[in-house]
């Protein structure tokens, strides 16, 4: 039996669903119809009365999750895009991320972010907001670039007293497959060296990933072995194993399918540039989507965010240093 | 005449009522008073940030208070101490909360009308007021699914919240889910310097119930007394499963929007009109009248008042601030996981 991401993400939540009576999914189109991704198919049936079909309401959809939170439960969110959230982002970022600080009661509230691109999406079906949230203290944001991570990450999720910024890739739903869920898994916070290399590190997250991974597989027929640092959580930061893996290879790369002003890439070449400038004997290099809208056609979309070419050209001119 | 009737042989229904009344009125004099204090305490500069005083909204905001139920949830607005008393909230809270204290409900993260306690019922808002009532319904909705049945859920919001896409969505998802929610919106006729015209053009916010599919009454909010009918009525109809309440409450307020604020935008015209009513006066005389209250009890209940602020002050003054040095810098609970030290 082999599983995609979207099947883990589904399977998550219908063991969290099980093992725990607290938990009950709130969203657009989650039930009988099994949601926009069918990441909740069946599970209204399954779990009678816990999966729950909202109107079209995101700051409702959210305040409704803090509300059933601070009364003892754990409600998963399903946004039916991550671009449809910033419509509950004052939810999000002012009520669920101020709760626990302001009152010393925990919010654990579960928001999962169908996110980024898939050829198509256009300007408002695509963002990547990771970023956006983890700048907002309070939340813990998860990235998984793996079918295995979708499932763990999304149960810790769950059990985790805090809101979670869930941001699931759309372009990694259907894409990836694992043979088999996992029974155990890295914790969240801890970041995964994707692939294990000397000349240089790449630091990304979520679907850039297997790109980075597919240009590593590229450099390393031409000589240079590129180590990929999975990032998994980008809040927190495992600046750790960041700086770690610098300290073996000496270049970094960062790479991002979010917008180029500031963001997960510039935080990290910050905290690098603080904490191992000794480390770096190159710049260190960032690379991101446009700073434009993201683009409908699929010519366009395909040069607007990073891609294998383009993150193994930027690892060449840094190696070249 | 029908006084006498009433203490020869005072019927149970009709001594509740009496009572009712009577705590209600303590409420709002004492939240009066309360206000007054903090008004010159903000003047005489001991207060850190804003001032926002419920002048003119006690009679609504203590009928709320009082027709709610321990266990009940109450999410107030900026102007219901009166409310906040009513439903539990010490005046020691209040005043640790405006005056910063380290032993107050915020600990000093959050100040003046940001206080609640969640395990209590009662919200801590945040300035996005329309936010909380979404809130409220995610509480009711808990219950729910666990199967605790019979407790209400309280939101008030002014007149500008009313323009707010929160508002629409929340009170458009209590009406869904037929939520045991009673959404009260005092209408003051400003939103901070905006008038109602400029806020919304339907002839009365009640109006809006028909297109949510929720009940609605309209209360003079100078009338304590017709609040605490309309609020009885709402929330016990809230209590018996008839879904969401909107009562629409009429009103002026009688400060600024904050102590900060002078208001000299407000039409002299309303204030001359029956909306302009100071509620306290109204009440005062209502019980006057009826003999339930007489000019001595009434001068007892100030002294006692005043003692009891005076008390709460001097010891809340006494108490110590919040110390950056052994503040732990965490908004995360999953302590692990926390960043927030990271420079």
């Amino acid at each position: 039996m082999s599983l995609t991401y979207l099947e883990a993400i589904r399977e998550a939540q219908a063991r969290a669903l099980r093992d725990d009576p607290r938990v009950f999914i709130y969203g657009q189109d989650v039930g009988a119809f099994g949601g926009a991704f069918k990441a909740t198919k069946n599970l209204a049936v399954e779990f009678p009365g816990r999966v729950l079909d909202s109107p079209i309401s995101e700051d409702a959809m959210v305040g409704m999750a803090v509300g059933a939170a601070i009364e003892g439960m754990r409600p998963i969110i399903e946004m039916q895009f991550a671009d449809f959230s910033l419509v509950g982002f004052n939810q999000i970022v002012n009520q669920a991320g101020t709760m626990y600080w302001r009152t010393n009661v925990p919010c654990p509230i579960t928001v999962r972010l169908p996110f980024g691109g898939v050829s198509g999406s256009g300007p408002f079906h695509s963002q990547c907001l990771e970023g956006l949230y983890a700048y907002y203290p309070g939340l813990i944001v998860l990235t998984p670039a793996t079918v295995e991570d979708a499932y763990s990450m999304l149960l810790e999720a769950v059990a985790l007293d805090d809101p979670v910024i869930f941001c699931e890739h759309r372009f990694l739903y259907y894409h990836l497959k694992a043979e088999k869920l996992p029974d155990e898994a890295l914790p969240i916070g801890k970041a995964r060296i994707a692939r294990e290399g000397r000349d240089l590190t790449i630091v990304t997250y979520s679907a850039m990933v297997h790109e980075a991974i597919e240009a590593a597989n590229e450099l390393s027929s031409e000589g240079w072995e590129i180590e990929v640092v999975d990032l998994r959580s980008v809040k927190p930061l495992d600046t750790d194993t960041i700086v770690a893996s610098v300290a073996r290879t000496g270049k970094l790369l960062c790479v991002g399918e979010a917008w180029p002003w500031g963001g997960v890439t510039a935080e990290i070449v910050s905290r690098v540039a603080a904490e191992g400038f000794g480390l770096l004997d190159a710049p260190p290099q960032r690379l991101n989507a446009k700073d434009t809208p993201v683009p409908y056609h699929p010519n366009l979309w395909a040069a607007h965010r990073p891609t294998a070419r383009s993150v193994a050209a930027a690892a060449r001119n840094l190696l070249r240093q | 005449m029908l006084q006498t009737a009433l203490e020869t042989k005072p019927s149970q229904e009709t001594k509740s009522v009496r009572d009712i009344h009577l705590s209600a009125f303590r409420f709002m004099l004492l939240a009066r008073l309360l206000d007054d204090k903090l008004a010159a305490l903000y003047r005489t500069g001991k207060i850190h940030g804003g001032v926002y005083l419920g002048r003119g909204q006690e009679g609504l905001s203590a009928a709320v208070g009082v027709s709610l139920q321990k266990g009940d949830v109450f999410a107030p607005l900026i102007r219901d101490a009166a409310g906040r008393l009513a439903f539990g909230e010490t005046v020691l809270d209040s005043l640790r909360t405006f005056l910063g204290s380290a032993h107050g409900p915020m600990r000093g993260r959050d100040g003046n009308v940001h206080r609640g306690n969640p395990s209590e019922g009662l919200l801590p808002m945040i300035s996005h007021l329309g936010a909380m009532i979404s809130v409220v319904n995610g509480i009711l909705l808990a219950r729910r699914l666990q199967k605790k049945l019979g407790t209400v859920g309280a939101a008030c919001i002014g007149d500008g919240a009313t323009s707010t896409g929160s508002f629409h969505e929340a009170i458009n998802q209590a009406a869904v889910e037929k939520l045991p929610l009673v959404l009260v919106i005092a209408d003051n006729q400003y939103a901070y310097s905006t008038p109602t015209s400029r806020q919304f053009a339907c002839d009365s916010l009640a109006d809006r119930a028909i297109g949510y599919g929720v009940a609605v009454q309209t209360v003079d909010g100078t009338d304590f007394s017709a609040c605490l009918k309309v609020l009885g009525e709402a929330v016990s109809r809230a209590r018996r499963g008839s879904g969401p309440q909107l009562v629409v409450a009429n009103f002026l307020r009688l400060c600024g929007h904050g102590e900060h604020d002078v208001p000299d935008y407000v039409d002299p015209e309303l204030k001359n009109s029956p909306l302009g009513r100071d509620c306290l006066e109204v009440a005062q005389e209502f019980l006057l009248k009826k003999r339930w209250l007489d000019d001595s009890q009434l001068a007892a209940m100030k002294e006692e008042f005043h003692h009891e602020i005076e008390t709460a002050v001097a010891r809340v003054q006494r108490e110590p601030a919040p110390d950056p040095f052994i503040e732990e810098w965490c908004a995360v609970a999953s302590e692990h996981l926390n960043e927030g030290n990271i420079a």
